[in-house]
Parts: structure tokens; sequence; C-alpha cells
């Protein structure tokens, strides 16, 4: 058993880190006060090609594979979970499912800009109706000639404003459930494909998301992704990828819990001594510190199981579940550390405790996580 | 132009405290973790600035570990070409001096060469010496704490931070050496596609016998310098906290001033 990072994982990750360090945490604060989208930090993420790090040479990708991209989201993320969760999005849910089901012109034709970084993609699969309960879906897709005409609303869209490309779930024939609805790649350019304002959202203030609503969008038949009625199978597929994208962005946001909250307790001067110094404060961070790496074992190695094709659905679930609630956990404890500088938006970790929320709630919830576990147990 | 730069790993002492190891003869490097030099990181970059701008090629040279190769393997990655690594537990790496006859002999053995850049100062030993001793070892010119390039037909001007803010332009002939100050240029960060071909660039780990280096002339018999100890100064605290009434505060303190000289 070998838990070194390939040379090129410890590149990747340095990179990355000084890069997040330089670029995105000092200006990650202001984003989360204006509720400002970072085109130029997306831009920059382009030009060193982060998004086309999953991806395989011959999709505009660089070929380094799952555990590199986690790391990278890792690193995003530790230091503006928002950018982390445009970043995250993109690629394992708005992409993903196009370079795991497409046909090669449909991989040519949106991976190829996707992994360059030239457009952001969305993924449609949240409706009003239909959160946890994905067989709810309403959107209807209907086949008139060489067609596909879908009507429908989905809501809580990551990148759904800036999105070149948007991967939605439509029900094609009513009536047979979960094994009625297909996936689409719709351009969103098409008429009659728009967007909300943006939601006002408690965190993660700095990515987008909204509603997307399409009135008789037409799109060509061959953007159906693989045959109809297989949308619920991909899409509990690339919720399994997209589980090890929101553990590493959990887990970066934990590792930014713990670097602030070590900072301060030794900075920081009571009775005398640093906070650091007393037992009640050490537990807090030892327990972090714990949880922290006991996070990022499960989720490198769901990534690694996914790199090395093997099955990995249960180990994603339950890095997903373990890293988002630690997020929650060491965000709460940091800003319990900071006292009442904690809860002040001057310093960094109520704006912690805000992203850390949705990672127990987005891309299937903690339930729903124990859920797929016991399934996998066999239960 | 063809052009080395040659660059060093240490340890990163912001990250943790400093510690004197057991032997007393060098920190407890446990604790850190190393990277480039900070200078020697705007020398790479200055390196591959002047590569993309006037074309040729630069090799990296080190002294160091196998653990430094991931550090190598970054400079290959924002744009350099090839790389040596020396790794001798012979060389007696204290003394910048036989440091440089080392770097020199490297840079020697990939035949001719234009430009030679290093940092202008590492950031553990602070010594300073071994750019402006590599110029002596190679017996070509040299410009030290160089904070801007242009490189010319056959020379370069060298733009030299001094002291109080003041600059000095001096036009070297080429080959040269220049030790680079902080701040030349923005580093780079190293994209992905970079550190994939990163990979495939040759990285040639060499020893003293490789170099064709006498060992006895590079070792610690052969260097003037013997490190004696490394120990951390013990802080004693001397100051004195003036009480009382802001007048009566200032009155003290002017009396101070006084008896000290200070005024």
């Amino acid at each position: 058993m070998d838990f070194t990072l390939s040379e090129a994982q410890q590149l990747i990750k340095q990179t990355v880190r000084e890069f997040a360090r330089k670029e995105l945490a000092p200006i990650a604060a202001g984003l989360d006060r204006e509720a400002r989208f970072p085109q130029e930090i997306i831009e920059k993420m382009a030009r060193l090609d982060l998004f086309a790090l999953p991806y395989s040479e011959a999709y505009g990708g660089t070929g380094d594979g799952c555990l590199a991209y986690a790391i990278a989201v890792e690193e995003i993320s530790r230091a503006c979970a928002s950018t982390g969760i445009t970043y995250a999005a993109h690629c394992s849910i708005g992409t993903d499912p196009i370079y795991l089901f497409g046909t090669e012109a449909q991989k040519q034709r949106w991976v190829v800009p996707c992994a360059r970084g030239e457009i952001l993609a969305a993924f449609g699969l949240t409706e009003p109706e239909a959160g946890s309960d994905a067989g709810g879906t309403r959107t209807t897709a209907v086949l008139e000639g060489d067609r596909w005409v879908i009507n429908g609303v989905k809501c809580f869209i990551t990148n759904a404003t800036r999105a070149g490309v948007a991967v939605i779930t439509a029900v094609t024939e009513p009536g047979r459930g979960t094994a009625g609805i297909s996936a689409f790649i719709v351009p969103t350019a098409t008429p009659g494909f728009r967007v909300s304002p943006p939601y006002d959202k408690l965190g993660l203030r700095a990515s987008d998301t909204a509603e997307i609503i399409m009135e008789d969008v037409r799109i060509p038949a061959e953007n159906i992704l693989g045959k109809p009625g297989e949308g619920f199978k991909q899409f509990m597929r690339v919720l399994d990828g997209g589980r090890i994208s929101i553990g590493a962005l959990s887990l970066g946001i934990a590792q930014a819990c713990l670097d602030a909250a070590l900072d301060y307790a030794r900075e920081r001067i009571q009775f005398g001594r640093p906070i650091s110094k007393f037992q009640a404060i050490q537990f807090k961070l030892a327990d972090m510190a714990m949880a922290v790496e006991l996070s990022r074992l499960a989720v490198y190695k769901a990534a690694w199981l996914k790199d090395q094709g093997l099955p990995f659905t249960r180990e994603a679930s339950m890095a997903k579940l373990f890293a988002s609630e630690t997020a929650v956990r060491a965000a709460l404890d940091a800003v319990q550390i900071f006292g009442g500088y904690g809860y002040m938006k001057e310093y960094p970790v109520e704006r912690y405790l805000r992203d850390a929320k949705l990672m127990v709630i987005g891309e299937g919830t903690s339930e729903i996580q124990r859920l797929v576990i016991a399934r996998e147990l066999g239960c | 132009m063809k052009t080395f730069v040659c660059i060093k790993y240490v340890p990163d002492t912001s990250e943790a405290e400093v510690k004197v190891n057991a032997a007393g003869d060098g920190v407890d490097s446990s604790r850190f973790s190393f990277d480039i030099n900070d200078a020697d990181n705007y020398a790479v970059e200055e390196s591959v600035l002047i590569k993309e701008a006037r074309g040729g090629s630069v090799t990296v040279v080190s002294i160091g570990p196998k653990e430094s190769e991931v550090m190598i393997r970054m400079a290959l990655a924002k744009g350099c070409d090839d790389a040596i690594r020396i790794e001798d537990r012979r060389i007696a790496a204290h003394d910048p001096l036989l440091v440089a006859k080392v770097l020199a002999a490297a840079i020697r053995g990939g035949g001719e060469f234009d430009l030679v850049l290093t940092g202008c100062m590492a950031a553990d030993d602070g010594q300073m010496a071994t750019g402006v001793a590599l110029a002596e070892e190679l017996g070509v010119a040299h410009a030290a704490m160089v904070k801007k390039v242009e490189v010319l037909d056959g020379k370069v001007k060298a733009y030299r931070e001094l002291e109080g803010g003041l600059m000095e332009v001096v036009e070297i002939k080429l080959p040269a050496v220049l030790t680079i100050q902080t701040g030349i240029n923005e580093p780079r960060y190293a994209p992905i596609r970079g550190i994939r071909e990163a990979q495939k660039k040759e990285l040639r780990v060499a020893g003293l016998d490789d170099l064709g280096v006498d060992a006895g002339a590079v070792d610690a018999g052969a260097s003037g310098i013997v490190l004696e100890k490394l120990y951390i100064p013990e802080v004693v605290s001397k100051a004195e906290v003036i009480e009382g009434e802001p007048e009566e505060k200032a009155a003290k303190l002017a009396a101070i001033l006084v008896k000290g000289g200070l005024v």
C-alpha cells in the first residue's frame, strides 16, 4: 500500500495551492460580500488547464484523472468554496454526463470546450417537486420530427446563468417512473431556455445558482444522451462522481477551518496564555485535525478507486457524508474558538460555516447518503 | 541563448518553529516542508522569459536530495528544458566556494553557455556568495542583485539594486552570471500541461565522479570553514514599562532618552 501522491499529483497540488493562496484567498471575502462571480478567476483557472484535469487527452483533457482533480477542488475550496462549487459542478456533474455517456461526436462537440474552460457546464436534475426523489421529475421531452421539445423548470442549478451547455433530465415516457427519464444536452442559447434571477443564498454566495426555465426548447434529436429511459441510471453514476467532488470541496472548507482556528488559537491570549495552551481548545483542534485527515483519506481513496476503474459508489458516498459533516462541525468549532470575533464578518470563519452547510445538502443530503450506504450494505 | 539556472532546495521556515537538530550542525528538518529558494524561483522565471523572448534552452542545476526532484520538475513544468541534480554526500554544502566549484563543473560539462542565473541569496544560510563565486569559477563576469535584465547581442544590460533604492545599470559581456533579486518578475504558475510535459523531460542525476570533480577539492577537508555550532539565541526581555500619569511618563521617558544620549 502506498499513500504517496505521484510526482505529477504533488506538483498539481502545489500549483493549485499557490494559485488559490495568491489569487483567490485575498478576494474570497469580498466575493462573498458582493455575491460576485469571479469570471477573471475562472479564466485564469482555464489557462492553468484546471478544467482539463479529469478528462483524457482525446477530449481536450490532460488525463490526470479524478484524484488529481479532487486535489484541485480541495485546494481551490480551501481558499474560496464558491469558486470550488463552480469548478466542481462544471466538471463532475456538468461535463461528466457527456464524457461518460456521450457519443464520440457529442464528446468532441461539448467535452472539448468544457475541458478547455471555454464554456461552463451545468446539470439540471433537481426540480421544485423532485429533490431527493428524482423520480418526481415533471420536466418533459417529446420527440416531434427530428427535434426534442423540452418543457419544465429546474431549480438550485449551479452555473445556470453562466453555462454554455446544460445536461437536463426530462420524462420521455410518462407513467414509467424512473425508467421513463432521459437526459439531454441542451445548448443554453436555444430559444425558450432562460434562467431566473440568481438565488439569494446563505453561503457560496459568489457562485452562480438560479432556476432554469424551459418553454418549448427545441433541440436536435441526436442531443439525447444514450438511449431513452437511461437518464436515471446515468445520473446515479454521475452523482457517484459528484460526491467525490463535494467530499473534496468539504475537505477544503474543513482544512481552511483548521488553518484559521489553529492560527488564531496560537495568537489569542487569555488568562496570560495563548488559548491553544488550554485543553478545552486543544481537544477541539485535535478532533478537527483528525476528522480533516480522515476525510482526506476517504475522499482520496474514493477518487483513487474511480481512477482504477473499480466500483466506488459506497466509498464516494461515505467520503461525501463524512467530509461534509466534518466541514460543518469544523466550521462550528472554528467559530467557537474565535469566540465573539468568529461571529463577525471581519473574520473568515463565519463564511466557512455558511459555505459548509450546503455540503450536507447538495448532491444528496446526509440522509440520502446514509440510504445509499445502507443499500450498498445490502439492507 | 543557452542558459543555466541554479536553484536550491530550502526549508520553509514560515510553517513551523526552527529547531536545531540533535547533532547541533543543522536544523531539525523533519517538521518542515522544503521547496525552491524564493530568489531562485525568480531566477527560473527570468530564465524562461529570456528563452521565450530570444529562443534557446534552459538547464536547471541543483545540488540536493532525491526529494528535491519535485522542485526541479516544477521548474521544468514552468518551461525549463532539462535538469541536472547533483547528489554526493562528500560535498561540503555549507561552503559557498565549494558549492560553486561543483555547480561550475556541471555547467562546464554542458558545453558552451551564454548565461547563468541564480537567486541572489539563499533563504536558509543567507550567504549571498554562491552566484558570485560561481562567476569566478567559470571565469566570467557577473552582476549581483539584479532587478531587471535586458538581453542585447552578445551582452546583457543588468539593473542592480543598491542601498537606498539606487539602481546601477551595467553592461556585461556574455557569457555571464547574474544573481537575481526577488521581485524582478512575477513567477508563473505551472500549467497542468506543463506538469505533464515535465514528466518527459530529462532529469540527470550526477555525483562528483560523474562531473569529474575531485572529491578532495570540495569536501569538508578542502573547506576553510568549519561549522562549529548552530543555536537559537536566548530571548532576553529588556523592556521597561513606564508607569504613571501621562505627564510623569513623559518626564521619565525624556530622562531615559537624555541619559542614554539619544537626544
